[in-house]
């Protein structure tokens, strides 16, 4: 359709824009080491964005529902629990003993891991039930969360900065080393991702129709499961928890996009997280100077649209 | 042809299904028909693989169900349930389209498009082909589903209460339909309906279910009886002729 090729030209032009603004402006003197930083940033936020545009709106499409984020499966819960306890046990050596490598690593395998688990719990019993999934999902998130606050109160104040560091996501503290390793897994996840899309149409429809046109829904919605779980934990594993960026962008985007092509939707969806997460950076340094992590802008944000969300939609 | 050879289903341990073995005709269009719980749903649900059954085997052209691939099962036979509310905004054209998925996924090549253009034409849905899912009003919405199903193309058509919520000029259009699809393009239906009239008037057999039992399966003429009806349905039925058919009043039991 016509409207929705020009609204994605206007976004593809907003995210160079966002992009451009974000490397160039005000260089300085020492310009390559500002750019070679910048565009660290600048890979790292589009990855991510990307990640959390393809994994809310399969998500989305896996449950019918829009309101939810695959954070509710609790894999944020996770990673801040392992940090915790890394910390709770190493106190201020925590950095000796695993590093950052390593504590990547290790977030990336709770994480995926405490999926496969509740995946397989599951499915075990023959019937996939999602909202059990989600349930479950939840109630092990907050029973996480309870357990992370708590040990938190008991560590040493100088010990709970380390933890206060990993709670809010943030782009600046990206570590370069990791930042290969991450892009490498993420880009294969999302290219499988995209070439898969097309059966996201199909399950769009439900479990039926899914099924009456072919598909193996079960291991259909399987796959996309995993698939989502990667992508959340790595992005996560890389810049901290950012609930509510997907949550947002993902509903933008339904509003502007008309379409039942998840392949138009999810790009376009990429290109809102992209404008989101690099205007926001670019807002946060420039204009607040450093102020406020980017992340609690876009939680702020990203948590009054939900409530609007709540209020607006009666049939969720 | 499909068979069913000795089914067995149970939920817990309220057995819904007892040992069912049945033959769907080709070409032909067979109700199931029985009161709410007598297993028409299910049985309909395990031929059209969308529940594995406990016991027991469906053949569909002579292969047990299982041992087709999904997407060349696709190619045979479909089934249509209740529809769910779909998140994304969708065209009547581009649900159509879903029905080509089996063969050539999103790929639509120019046989694709002659056929989708095709099954919008037979439900006549020309004028409304460009409108989306969610603004049509029940009838159009289930004509646009059963498009998709033509547009598949599958020798077995599967539907669950094809009539749900549906007034009465909409339901008589839609059986129309389905009679149209077995008498000339000779597609195999089979289908659960509550309305015994609507059964009575517009298939060739009536499979009659009681207590996950198959209690009567006949030619439709031999089913509607007074005291046949009466021991599916345990109420009284007075039956009378308008033209070649059988009108049944169970209004005054």
């Amino acid at each position: 359709m016509k409207r929705n090729q020009s609204i994605i030209g206007l976004l593809i032009l907003l995210a160079l824009v966002a992009i451009a603004s974000f490397l160039l402006y005000n260089l300085g003197s020492s310009w390559e080491f500002a750019l070679r930083l910048r565009s660290l940033k600048i890979v790292a936020m589009v990855i991510t964005s990307c990640c959390v545009a393809y994994s809310t709106i399969a998500f989305h499409t896996l449950t019918n529902n829009r309101i939810l984020t695959p954070s509710i499966m609790g894999f944020e819960s996770v990673y801040m629990l392992l940090q915790t306890i890394l910390v709770f046990v190493y106190g201020d050596q925590t950095f000796h003993v695993l590093n950052s490598f390593g504590n990547f690593m290790l977030s990336i395998a709770c994480m995926i891991g405490f999926a496969f688990i509740i995946y397989m719990l599951i499915y075990k019993k023959g019937r996939s039930n999602m909202y059990l999934l989600l349930l479950i999902g939840l109630i092990l998130g907050i029973l996480f969360n309870t357990l992370s606050a708590f040990m938190q109160l008991l560590i040493d104040p100088n010990d709970f900065f380390i933890i206060q560091g990993k709670m809010f996501a943030s782009f600046n503290k990206i570590n370069q080393h990791l930042l290969p390793y991450a892009a490498f897994i993420l880009l294969l996840v999302l290219s499988i991702g995209v070439y898969m899309a097309k059966y996201l149409d199909v399950l769009a429809l439900g479990r039926e129709q899914a099924i009456s046109l072919g598909l193996n829904y079960n291991s259909m919605v399987r796959l996309f499961l995993i698939m989502i779980a990667i992508l959340v934990a790595v992005s996560t594993a890389l810049i901290g928890p950012i609930t509510f960026l997907g949550l947002l962008v993902a509903n933008l985007t339904y509003e502007l996009i008309r379409t039942h092509s998840h392949r138009l939707m999810i790009f376009a969806c990429c290109l809102v997280s992209v404008i989101t997460v690099v205007g926001g950076q670019f807002l946060m340094e420039r204009a607040f100077n450093f102020s406020t992590p980017v992340s609690t802008i876009i939680n702020f944000v990203g948590g009054g649209y939900f409530i609007y969300l709540l209020l607006k939609v009666k049939k969720i | 042809m499909i068979e069913v050879k000795h089914i067995s289903k149970k939920y817990n341990d309220r057995v819904v299904l007892d040992d069912i073995s049945v033959q769907f005709p080709k070409g032909k269009v067979t109700s199931l028909v029985g009161s709410n719980g007598a297993g028409k749903s299910t049985l309909l649900s395990i031929v059209s693989r969308l529940l594995t059954p406990d016991n027991g085997l469906v053949l569909v052209n002579g292969k047990p169900l299982t041992d087709y691939k999904n997407k060349v099962l696709a190619r045979h036979l479909s089934v249509l349930k209740q529809f769910n509310h779909i998140g994304m905004k969708l065209t009547v054209q581009e649900l159509v389209a879903f029905g080509r998925f089996p063969y050539s996924e999103n790929r639509l090549n120019v046989d694709d498009q002659k056929i989708i253009a095709n099954s919008i034409r037979y439900l006549d849905l020309e004028n409304i082909a460009d409108s989306f899912i969610d603004e049509l009003s029940g009838g159009q919405k289930q004509r646009a589903y059963l498009a998709m199903v033509v547009a598949q193309d599958t020798e077995y058509i599967l539907l669950d209460e094809p009539l749900n919520n549906l007034d009465m000029k909409h339901s008589v259009q839609i059986m129309k339909i389905l009679r149209r699809l077995a008498d000339e393009l000779g597609k195999t239906i089979i289908m659960v309906l509550h309305d015994i009239n609507f059964a009575s008037h517009y298939s060739d057999y009536i499979v009659a279910l009681k207590d996950g039992k198959i209690k009567y399966h006949d030619r439709t003429e031999n089913i509607i009886e007074e005291n046949i009806l009466k021991d599916v349905f345990d109420i009284d039925f007075v039956i009378s002729n308008s033209g070649s058919k059988k009108v049944c009043n169970y209004f005054n039991h």
